[in-house]
């Protein structure tokens, strides 16, 4: 990978943290990045399908935001897949501990992924950890 | 023929009307434009910086009553 690239580890719960790991997956793969998204911890949760999609704020930004017009951090995540050069993927692990089937997530995330393969295939790259 | 559609991305934050603007911009032929109406003063900026990094062209921005109007071609 080249240092225009853009890895993402997503691993808080947070809304402002969610919002701002699709926010910078969203610009990043529609302005010419390949982006690659790590989803794990308690992120994860957000895209088994059913999950709830509203994340608890961390702060009063997040509180603020949360009666605005802002696009739904989920909607800007299959933005960035549908619209630009982004892969999701979520923590092989992650997915192990949640006992959750591959066919229980978002249908736009990609295949599960280990921690090491995610390192060796962004290596080089920009690293963003939210 | 060239044509024009307005995106009316009104009340919606960063960066809802660039992805408007781009889902919109797969869907047009090349020459045509996307007119965005946008009250997010963000948007206005980062809408022509996503324009000049991808290589489309903007035609014109301009602002009134708390709504810019952000008219780009399609280039490519």
């Amino acid at each position: 990978m080249s240092s225009s690239d853009i890895s993402i580890m997503v691993v808080t719960g947070t809304r402002e943290r969610l919002q701002m790991a699709a926010m910078v997956a969203s610009v990043g793969a529609v302005s010419g990045s390949k982006v690659t998204v790590f989803l794990s911890m308690n992120a994860l949760a957000y895209f088994i399908k059913g999950h709830t999609a509203t994340a608890p704020a961390e702060g009063e930004f997040g509180k603020t935001m949360e009666g605005k017009n802002v696009p739904p951090f989920k909607d800007l995540f299959r933005n960035a897949v549908e619209l630009g050069d982004a892969k999701i993927y979520p923590c092989s692990m992650a997915m192990d501990v949640l006992h959750t089937k591959p066919e229980d997530l978002e249908p736009y995330l990609s295949e599960p992924l280990g921690l090491t393969k995610f390192l060796s295939d962004t290596a080089g790259s920009q690293v963003w950890t939210f | 023929m060239a044509e024009k559609k307005v995106i009316d991305a009104r009340g919606t934050f960063c960066p809802g009307p660039l992805m408007e603007l781009i889902a919109n911009m797969k869907l047009i032929n090349i020459g045509d434009e996307l007119e965005v109406l946008s009250t997010d003063k963000g948007s206005a900026a980062d809408i022509p910086e996503w324009i000049n990094k991808v290589g489309h062209q903007m035609v014109s921005t301009s602002e009134e009553n708390g709504v810019w109007h952000v008219v780009v071609r399609k280039a490519k």
